[in-house]
């Protein structure tokens, strides 16, 4: 009977855990880390029996308090929520293990406050995917936002000014979100996303559903870090915690990622989005032109964090551009490469926190020979990653550009494909200049030589998550048919 | 025309008072004054859900009145946006505990909450 209340359980587990790590914490700060990793294991492991589930039975509609839709409020377990709820927290569970040493080092003695914080943002990542109900929505992003701004402000000197700039942008962006849903709700009377999605192809070209369908995709784009909208990002996520990094910077944008999918292709459908004005056009090209300007960015930064960050940009540009063409095969890539963004990106932004606990510092022009010594476990996943990231076949960053370009191509799109293929090179050329440092360059005259470093690796509970996931790009690599032939039975069309 | 600013004054009102927010969160130098204009873009949604559900005429939901049945239910102010709006209301709340908190960090790390001395200290 599990089922049938899953959805539910999923988003109880974070509430749940909340309130436990406070409980313990204050009876034993150390416990904090172990019950967020347990909570956040079971989290895990139930959406990733929801999403067989939802192969094998179909979609969940989990009616809270037995009301009915419209009135009452709905969680929705489809494929499209189903496969970001398992994303997710997948990844949180495994950035979860990895932040126990950088816990002690960056924020020792605050472990109970942040792991709450921690769970009560995936409880709002978890709800905003999940529910099926526009104003429940707005209700789980400023949860998730609230703590995402208090984790962020953890790290450097300068992390309270970044997250402080988030926060006024980040306010700004749920309040244009909810004036448009004050829209939408005035034409159709009604806040339940299925509902509503059967109303408006009766309302085609009206001119209050446009307004509020912009103000959506700007408040819900300035979320997801779309060109223009990602000014707060790279100082956000350079100046906070290691750990607080590697948890919100592939999972933040993502869901703010898949909120623009469901307004667009589930709540409006393409025909209503491109009524008035071709709006999917306008969204992909920002896209496209945030995926270059992040990748040239990327370069020019010589601090890994931040080079990670402008990639970030890029990146997200990739699943907004999949989601403008508005084609299956966009449309798999995008997820795909939501896959496998969350994937690459943990991992590389768990590398540099490993270095930054071994080395003190993550700055690319102090990289050298040294490292393939001391961390070889890290540098493998790294190297994994950056390839992964550049595209290089069989892993798993190059089959969902592969099925972008296949997307570009079903829509004679060529410029799109440009931007891809010239995006690649750039990657090319920021990932490979760190690992020819890594793997070629000989330590600056006066240091010790390279044969003389030692063996010096990072802590288990840090390898063993990057590991995991290096080795996941492999496996989602090859067993990327799969996986894509499930994604395209997910498209709405 | 005149019908048309005076026959939409609540959203007129609506859109001058996020406009003022949206000034004060570009243009003013001070975070303090910035975190004032973001409270002042949410008080404005707030208003424009409010009005949207202003009837007049009409009777509340609670009240029963023998003239307006209560199965016509476009005799009835509807209630639902009031009710959305406490909620937003508390998300506001939160959002400035949120930022005088972080308002305060940045005060101990830096003793100022000017932006331009800030972005100066910073780099």
């Amino acid at each position: 009977m599990i089922e049938s209340h899953l959805p539910a359980y999923i988003a109880l587990t974070f509430v749940l855990f909340s309130l436990l790590i406070p409980a313990f914490g204050i009876w034993r700060n150390e416990l904090s880390q172990p019950i967020a990793v347990l909570g956040s294991g079971i989290a895990a492991a139930l959406s990733l029996y929801g999403f067989i589930n939802y192969l094998s039975d179909g979609a969940i509609r989990y009616y809270f308090g037995g009301w009915e839709p419209p009135i009452g409020i709905e969680f929705v377990y489809d494929g499209l929520s189903g496969f970001f709820v398992m994303v997710i927290n997948v990844v949180a569970f495994f950035v979860l293990i990895h932040s126990h040493h950088i816990g002690k080092r960056e924020f020792p003695g605050k472990e109970m406050p942040y792991y709450t914080l921690a769970m009560l943002m995936m409880l709002g990542f978890n709800g905003m995917i999940l529910t099926g109900d526009l104003f429940n929505l707005y209700v789980f992003l400023e949860i998730s936002s609230l703590s995402g701004y208090a984790l962020l402000s953890i790290g450097n000197k300068p992390a309270p000014y970044a997250a402080f700039r988030y926060l006024i942008i980040g306010t700004f962006g749920g309040t244009l979100y909810l004036l448009g849903v004050g829209f939408l709700y005035t034409v159709t009377g009604t806040l339940n996303i299925i509902d509503m999605s059967a109303m408006l192809p009766q309302l085609f070209d009206n001119n209050a559903v446009f307004v509020a369908l912009i103000l959506m995709i700007v408040g819900i784009g300035v979320k997801a870090a779309l060109f223009p909208l990602h000014g707060w990002l790279p100082d956000a996520y350079t100046y906070a915690s290691s750990s607080s990094t590697a948890l919100i910077a592939p999972i933040g944008t993502k869901v703010a990622a898949y909120i623009l999918f469901r307004i667009v292709l589930w709540l409006f459908g393409i025909e209503i989005t491109d009524a008035i004005a071709p709006l999917s056009t306008i969204i992909g090209v920002l896209a496209a032109i945030g995926i270059l300007y992040g990748s040239i960015m990327a370069i020019a930064q010589t601090e890994l964090k931040r080079m990670l960050a402008y990639s970030s940009v890029s990146q997200i540009g990739y699943i907004i551009m999949g989601l403008s063409l508005a084609n299956p095969w966009g449309f798999a890539g995008a997820l795909l490469h939501v896959l496998n963004h969350a994937v690459m990106k943990a991992c590389l932004f768990m590398v540099s926190g490993q270095l930054r606990l071994k080395e003190g510092h993550s700055d690319i022009s102090r990289f050298d020979d040294s490292y393939r010594k001391k961390y070889p476990w890290t540098m493998a996943a790294f190297t994994i990653s950056a390839i992964s990231m550049v595209g290089l076949p069989p892993l798993a960053g190059f089959f969902s550009k592969w099925y972008l370009v296949l997307g570009t191509i079903d829509n004679s799109n060529w410029l799109f494909l440009a931007v891809i293929l010239i995006s690649s090179l750039l990657n090319a050329v920021y990932f490979f200049r760190i690992l020819e440092k890594v793997y070629m360059k000989n330590p600056v005259s006066g240091q010790k030589e390279a044969s003389d470093a030692t063996r010096d690796e990072a802590p288990w509970s840090m390898i063993i998550p990057t590991s995991v996931f290096a080795l996941g790009l492999i496996i989602i690599g090859f067993a990327n048919a799969v996986i894509v032939s499930v994604l395209l039975g997910i498209y709405p069309l | 025309m005149v019908d048309f600013f005076i026959g939409h004054y609540a959203y007129w009102f609506t859109i001058i008072l996020l406009c003022i927010g949206l000034y004060g969160i570009l243009f003013k130098k001070n975070l303090v004054k910035k975190t004032i204009g973001l409270a002042i873009i949410q008080a404005s949604v707030v208003l424009f859900f409010v009005s949207i559900a202003s009837k007049t005429g009409d009777a509340t939901v609670t009240v029963r009145d023998a003239n307006l049945p209560v199965d016509q239910v476009a005799n009835y102010l509807n209630p639902l946006p009031h009710t959305l709006m406490l909620t937003a209301i508390v998300v506001g709340v939160a959002t400035l505990g949120v930022a005088f908190t972080l308002l305060i960090a940045i005060y101990n790390r830096y003793d100022t909450l000017d932006e331009k001395e800030l972005i100066d200290k910073i780099q």
